[in-house]
């Protein structure tokens, strides 16, 4: 093995998996801690021992430092485990630090190769410090190994026993009272979890990653297959189970971007975050949703560390400038909506269009909830496509005291020179025909 | 198709939107016009010369569709008439609106053809004759408005081809042809 100057030597160095937005995809449990940019990773050593990663932003988690380009220069996205990290430099102020930019020196395996971060950019480089011990101390890899020990030891040992009672003398968990029992259990942990975690807000914020994960645990189980129940219990279930199942669909994300650990990037990557959570709820509403709907999905999923409306119309307005593939629409009325790019304005028109030249539609005209329950949008995303259609001489409005309806323009079909004149072809003729049976 | 009176009523008379005053430009223009054509055929018909906008008027409401025009909406039509020449306003608050199916130069020229087609052309008549008398039964001239008569008489007038002068009686007005 060549000590060369190349990255991943020894492995010192493992590819990080990156979204289309540029968001890291994180492990399981891995929450973001800190946030900074313009930073490099030199090596220590002469000559170095891997190549320097230049200017990119330093993502710091639980479980490792991840550093990603900020431009495409070729570079790729890189990490190094915190469980490979064995030794932190402490780091002295000194006059000649003032001048320069500051940098920590850590050292890793494999090969206890010395890395230099240095940090050209404005950031919290104190806060970072700080973090940087407690995740590298919180050893957040352990606990996870700890853990799957212990559900395979429980298990192994459930198995042996006979009878309602376990080796161990508690209660064994079968049956249908067992089943019971263990549900029992976990809401009364669940409960006693949620107690704790009121305690104190620092509590709360290392719970809330637990709540997380919690919630996680319950939609795995609700995902499952139901098993052989008797059936009158199964309707019931599916009902709740489906109800359960969308509020966790909202729950999705582990480790929400926050003001603290981004700074002055916060929009930024709340930015990149918001565009990639946007595509699931954007395809469930039809490829357009408000900025007040995406507002109460997004918070929602976060839990803790809400959003204001305006961060989230800032981080909107960001997609300009990033490949993103959404993009913040505003209609004349002042109605802002998401919108995905391919939803086009030509594809609603024709919809509509197919909508309104139908025989009943023709004699009766559509209203904005009509439109909304055909073609599957919310009422009021519906009006504003009628309205578009109406000012794109499509269609044409109908006011009432019954209210607002509008039907296919004919307008253009009826001729000045003669009133009375139908042609054979056109859409004004089908309207003759459908409403026919309303003439004296 | 229905009738009103005797007059057949063009299909989009049952269009709803027909009733609505549109926003879009383009659409709207178009209603104008219809509504333009439609009213000055209809009066022509009926030989109505004045609308009052307050007033119902048959033209304006369609029960069977139960849609009827708004104020605005007659406002604007009617303004769009007068804006093209082929209606009046005769008071300031826009409430009464003369309509000239036939401009008053047409008038004028049905007035010249009527004197010649009955020998008038030297003779001397009263006004309401002209559109009361024998001579006038069965023609355009029956009936017509008086206002409208008496502007075309004044443009025949200035003209040269009759005199207007003023009768025994205060409103008995008389019209010397010189065709």
């Amino acid at each position: 093995m060549a000590s060369g100057s190349s990255i991943g030597v020894g492995g010192l160095f493992t590819n990080a998996e990156v979204t289309t937005s540029g968001r890291p995809v994180l492990r399981r449990n891995e929450v973001e801690c800190f946030l900074l940019s313009s930073v490099d990773f030199d090596s220590d050593d002469d000559p170095p021992r891997f190549t320097a990663l230049k200017s990119g932003n330093l993502i710091l988690t639980t479980h490792r430092l991840i550093w990603i380009p900020s431009q495409s220069n070729g570079a790729v996205p890189s990490s190094i485990p915190l469980a490979a990290v064995t030794h932190i430099f402490s780091h002295k102020k000194s006059i000649k630090s003032m001048f320069h930019s500051p940098r920590i020196r850590f050292q890793a395996d494999p090969g206890s190769v010395v890395v230099t971060i240095v940090f050209r950019g404005k950031g919290d480089f104190d806060g970072f410090l700080t973090k940087f011990w407690e995740c590298w101390r919180g050893r957040a890899w352990d606990e996870e190994d700890k853990s799957e020990a212990e559900t395979s030891r429980s298990g192994g040992s459930a198995t042996v026993a006979q009878g309602l009672y376990g080796n161990d003398g508690t209660v064994r968990m079968v049956g249908l009272a067992g089943i019971l029992r263990k549900e029992q259990e976990q809401w009364e942990s669940t409960d006693k979890s949620l107690q704790d975690a009121f305690q104190d807000l620092n509590a709360l914020m290392s719970k809330a990653k637990e709540m997380v994960s919690l919630a996680e645990k319950m939609r795995q189980k609700l995902l499952s297959a139901p098993s052989s129940q008797n059936s009158s219990t199964d309707d019931e279930e599916m009902g709740s189970k489906e109800e359960m199942q969308q509020w966790m669909l909202s729950v999705g994300i582990i480790s929400p971007v926050t003001k603290e650990s981004a700074g002055a990037l916060y929009h930024q990557e709340l930015s990149r975050q918001l565009a990639d959570f946007v595509r699931i709820p954007l395809e469930q509403a039809g490829g357009m949703i408000s900025l007040t709907d995406m507002y109460y999905h997004f918070n929602r999923a976060r839990g803790t560390e809400l959003i204001s409306p305006d961060d989230l119309w800032q981080a909107c307005t960001l997609w300009e400038k990033f490949d993103v593939p959404v993009m913040l629409r505003k209609f004349d009325s002042g109605v802002m909506v998401i919108q995905n790019k391919s939803h086009s304005d030509e594809e609603v028109m024709s919809r509509i269009r197919m909508l309104v030249t139908k025989t009943e539609t023709l004699r009766a005209g559509v209203t904005a909830s009509d439109a909304a329950l055909t073609v599957k949008i919310a009422p009021a995303m519906a009006k504003e496509h009628l309205l578009t259609a109406e000012t794109k001489g499509l269609l044409c409005r109908d006011m009432s005291p019954d209210g607002l309806r509008f039907y296919f323009n004919l307008f253009p079909e009826m001729d000045l020179t003669n009133l009375h004149i139908v042609k054979d072809f056109g859409t004004y003729g089908e309207w003759v025909k459908a409403t026919s049976i309303l003439s004296v | 198709m229905q009738k009103l009176a005797d007059f057949k009523l063009p299909q989009f008379f049952n269009y709803p939107p027909y009733f609505t005053l549109q926003p879009v430009r383009d659409t709207r223009e178009k209603q104008i016009q219809l509504w333009k054509e439609l009213i000055l055929d209809y009066c022509k018909s009926q030989k109505t010369f004045l609308i009052c906008v307050e007033e119902d008027f048959p033209l304006f409401s369609n029960s069977a569709i139960d849609r009827s025009l708004s104020h605005e909406a007659k406002e604007t039509f009617l303004s769009a008439i007068v804006g093209e020449g082929r209606a009046e306003w005769l008071d300031k608050g826009h409430r009464k609106c003369l309509i000239l199916w036939h401009r008053i130069q047409d008038w004028a020229d049905i007035i010249l053809q009527f004197v010649r087609d009955n020998g008038l052309e030297d003779s001397v008549m009263t006004v309401e004759e002209i559109r009361s008398g024998t001579e006038s039964h069965g023609t355009e001239l029956q009936g017509i408005d008086r206002t409208i008569l008496m502007r075309a008489l004044k443009l025949l007038e200035n003209k040269g081809k009759l005199a207007l002068f003023k009768g025994t009686s205060a409103d008995d007005e008389g019209v010397k042809f010189s065709v």
